[in-house]
């Protein structure tokens, strides 16, 4: 098939019709999720379990979707590629969860998680959506402590919180530093007494590759099995891909090493919008890397920033201890360019400032790409039994890494690809551009605009899950009777099928010579330089370049040895860099396309004379939602503008 | 560094295995053990054979994917998973073995791929509250005292690696058992369904082919999250009570 070895890569596009939010209500913000719950068609208790719905994924958003579905009476069939659908790498989120309690009396409120997730997102999300995820907030911690999810508590009993970057109330829930775990074992437990009840077809060990749509409505999707390897269709009334984001893209990040693309790739290709693909986020906070073998990169909880102080030596080049450095020789770059936050500034400005100061030859550590973060002073303060309490995990797992023990001497972090916040184009109901198709969690585009914040993930994720998804696919399905029309001999299903077991055999019958490490490990060091923490035309147009190149050689050279008919995780991998190869094209023209800089896509052409980031409103103020016109053809730009009627667009300002 | 692998490698569930002998050179002490395994399959491929299958993910450890038995220790010499002990814990030109979890309720799938969707059913038997979306009360309405809430977030720890299963001589899943009862049932929203978690939890575990408790204390040590080798005694405790319980309806 030519699509495998296509040389043509694009750095123009086209313009098509702008996309709308047709399901979007309007009225009051604060009453705007009545209203659509109250229009919304529901499905007759009865009727439910003739529906079945298809979840992709079991983290927070898939995992709270497909208990929740098979609760109110749906026939769920639910697939993750771990042996369990307790590793989603949800599991690993550390700090927190955001929730608008106002449990402390400090002056919190809906409105105010509203505006603070606004503004965080530097103006590029949509009201209606962040509005209802932060009144949804305050049911999530409700339903999370029913479930027996342990939340750290004061000694009277009651939760206890603390603050996270980007806001100055104390909202965040937390659970030591391992609050994904606790709550994605929340969702795990629920979905398990559903799968125990027969209501959730749980397929482990199985990936998605590939959906099927018939008739313009998404019916369906290709999987492999990944033990046996056999490639199979299974069908729905409708399905929901809580898969997760695409950092992994970028080979080193946060992310877990399995963690792909594909799901949210290949609804992409068979029609559903890709939107904001460039807003990926840069977390301050990670452990450097050690060296070229480095297969990952871990995160240091944002939460640390509440106790640790980030500092640089003032001179270049000063490669004495930490310890020896005297303090006026220090410089608390964050808190003295940002005196209001301080070192709790968002992440997108804490990465660049870690950044400009490495840039400057300041940077500490091997190859002096790192900045310390230093408890010394939160030690003598609050005493190291306090600190152990709050971070002694965390603290645990840098010394296990570095070899350093973090109580004696300043960590060292630097940014890394975390979280993205581009995904599946959605509407105010979560559903896609193709019908009966829905995108949930970090797999969608919709509430974090150009940045988010810290501990909104895990709300996101749930809020998508519990509560959002579970409400609004009540209006398709009720819209959409059910028919037992198709199966694996429909045509769709069997094309489908057919590309799926084609590219597969392709992928080993190449007999190359290079691994699928090697060439995601290329295009991950292509995407950092020219499309990481700053962008510049120059740059994206040199890596729109060169990936058609890499592309073209993958085809040639790749090398997955053993057979289809196997556990074969080579045959995975190189699967998942397929996919890659053209998600990392996406990304790059539409960083390319964006003159403006927002949140976490810095353009150096578009900066304040501070050097921060200076969005341009009138001419970017909307979503970029990328139509697929075929590998490697230019896609088609549809823009979906951006309304403030309440929080009012400014020059974001954390000074 | 330069290290002598000793690594079994089975094709699948029904081909027999065996240890293969492998060297790696260019170890980094920085390395961890899955990066020294990535650095052997990168060279397998590329000489043509096939690489060694192991589970992992996160590789931060905490999802509880991976997990080998190196030189008959579950995870290793140090108490954390695999994905965390570093290539520092080695003297070059050590001989390690690797092998997979050893236990009748954990077949292995290929090389050192276990499948350990038992434990999913042990959870899927009661290690859960009741509490379906939207029927939750305010979280403030029951305090819960710290106390309780640490004991509960000490058992909530377990990652489900399986660790305790392949250390314990019996192959018994008591350790993760205890770990969601005594997660569950020390909560006051936990309360409701006490006794038949417990009992249909050991049922669940005691289907599954998992081995009995004597005691031997090997679980605990090789827990990387430190649940302690008292929850034991407490699931016990539970059990008691509950079967009484029952006994006297």
């Amino acid at each position: 098939m030519s699509e495998y070895t296509q040389y043509a890569g694009y750095t123009a596009y086209t313009t098509g019709a702008p996309v709308a939010d047709t399901k979007a209500p309007s009225g009051p913000v604060a009453e705007r999720w009545d209203t659509r719950r109250f229009e919304a068609r529901l499905v007759n208790p009865a009727n439910r379990r003739k529906h079945t719905v298809i979840v992709v994924g079991t983290g927070l958003a898939g995992g709270a979707a497909g208990a929740t579905l098979a609760e109110q009476g749906y026939h769920v069939v639910q697939f993750c590629y771990q042996d369990s659908p307790r590793r989603a790498h949800s599991i690993a989120a550390q700090g927190g969860i955001n929730a608008a309690k106002n449990y402390r009396n400090d002056g919190d409120s809906i409105h105010r998680l509203f505006y603070d997730t606004v503004k965080g997102g530097d103006f590029r999300a949509r009201e209606s959506n962040v509005h209802r995820l932060a009144q949804i907030s305050v049911e999530i911690i409700d339903q999370c402590v029913a479930q027996g999810v342990p939340f750290a508590r004061e000694y009277g009993g009651l939760l206890d919180t603390r603050s996270f970057g980007g806001v100055q109330v104390s909202r965040t829930f937390y659970a030591r530093g391992q609050t994904g775990q606790q709550l994605l074992l929340g969702a795990y437990q629920a979905l398990s007494r559903q799968i125990a009840a027969g209501r959730v077809d749980m397929h482990a060990r199985t990936e998605m590759l590939d959906l099927i749509v018939v008739d313009g409505r998404a019916r369906g999707i290709v999987a492999r099995d990944l033990i046996t390897g056999r490639v199979d269709t299974y069908f729905a009334d409708a399905v929901v891909l809580a898969s997760g984001g695409y950092g992994n893209v970028f080979y080193l990040s946060t992310n877990a090493k399995n963690s792909n693309a594909t799901a949210v790739w290949r609804a992409h290709r068979r029609g559903a919008y890709f939107a904001n693909p460039c807003f990926t986020q840069i977390h301050p906070t990670c452990i450097p890397r050690s060296g070229d073998h480095q297969s990952k990169l871990t995160l240091m909880s944002e939460s640390l920033r509440n106790d640790g102080r980030i500092w640089v030596p003032r001179a270049q080049g000063d490669t004495r201890p930490p310890a020896d450095i005297p303090e006026d020789e220090r410089d608390y770059y964050l808190e003295r360019a940002y005196p209001s936050f301080g070192n709790l500034v968002p992440r997108d400005i804490a990465s660049r400032g870690a950044k400009n100061v490495c840039d400057e030859g300041r940077g500490v550590g091997p190859g002096g790409q790192g900045v310390y973060l230093d408890f010394a002073d939160a030690i003598r303060r609050l005493g190291r039994g306090a600190v152990e309490e709050k971070y002694g995990n965390l603290f645990e797992m840098y010394e296990r890494i570095t070899a350093e023990n973090p109580y004696e001497v300043p960590m060292r972090i630097y940014p890394a690809i975390h979280y993205t916040m581009g995904g599946l184009w959605v509407d105010y109901d979560l559903q896609t551009t193709v019908p009966g198709l829905f995108a949930i969690g970090e797999a969608n585009f919709s509430d974090h605009g150009a940045n988010r914040l810290g501990a909104s993930a895990l709300m996101q994720g749930l809020a998508d899950g519990y509560f959002v998804l579970p409400s609004t696919i009540n209006d398709y399905l009720a819209r959409n009777p059910h028919h037992d029309d198709i199966d694996a001999s429909h045509p769709e299903a069997v094309r489908a099928v057919a590309e799926t077991n084609d590219r597969l055999e392709r992928l080993l019958a190449v007999d190359g010579d290079r691994t699928p490490d090697s060439f995601h490990k290329e295009i991950g060091e292509l995407l950092w330089e020219y499309c990481g923490m700053a962008r510049t035309e120059e740059g994206l147009r040199k890596a729109l370049g060169r990936i058609p190149e890499i592309r073209e050689e993958f085809w040639r050279r790749i090398k997955v040895p053993g057979t289809g008919e196997e556990l074969n995780q080579s045959l995975e991998k190189a699967n998942r860099v397929v996919d890659y190869l053209e998600l990392a094209e996406l990304l790059c023209l539409d960083a390319l396309h964006r003159t403006e800089s927002c949140g976490g896509h810095f353009r150096e052409e578009s900066q304040t004379e501070g050097g921060e980031a200076a969005r341009k409103d009138e001419e970017f103020s909307y979503a970029a939602a990328w139509e697929f016109a075929g590998t490697g053809r230019a896609p088609v730009l549809h823009k979906e503008a951006l309304e403030f009627a309440y929080v009012h667009p400014t020059q974001r300002s954390y000074a | 560094m330069r290290l002598t692998l000793r690594v079994w490698r089975q094709r699948n569930a029904e081909e027999p295995g065996a240890m293969v002998t492998y060297d790696v050179d260019g170890i980094s002490e920085d390395m961890s053990f899955l990066e020294m395994l990535d650095t052997l399959n990168e060279k397998l491929i590329l000489s043509g054979d096939e690489p060694v299958a192991f589970d992992h993910d996160c590789r931060e450890g905490i999802c509880g994917a991976c997990g080998v038995v190196i030189n008959g220790d579950a995870h290793g010499p140090e108490r954390t998973t695999t994905c965390q002990l570093h290539m520092r814990h080695f003297e070059d030109g050590d001989t390690v073995d690797v092998e997979p979890w050893r236990a009748g309720a954990f077949p292995v799938v290929k090389d050192l791929v276990v499948d350990r969707s038992a434990f999913d059913r042990i959870i899927g038997a009661g290690g859960y509250i009741s509490v379906p979306t939207g029927a939750a009360p305010e979280a403030h309405a029951t305090p819960v005292p710290k106390a309780d809430a640490d004991f509960a977030f000490e058992h909530a720890e377990c990652i489900g690696c399986g660790a305790c299963v392949a250390a314990c001589p019996n192959g018994s899943a008591m350790l993760f058992t205890s770990a969601k009862v005594n997660h569950l049932n020390v909560l006051p929203q936990g309360a409701p369904e006490r006794e038949t978690r417990v009992l249909d939890m050991v049922s669940a575990m005691d289907e599954e082919g998992f081995g009995g408790c004597t005691l031997a204390g090997e679980c605990a040590t090789a827990c990387p999250k430190g649940i302690p080798l008292p929850s034991i005694a407490a699931m016990n405790k539970e059990w008691l009570r509950a079967t009484r319980k029952a006994s006297r309806r």
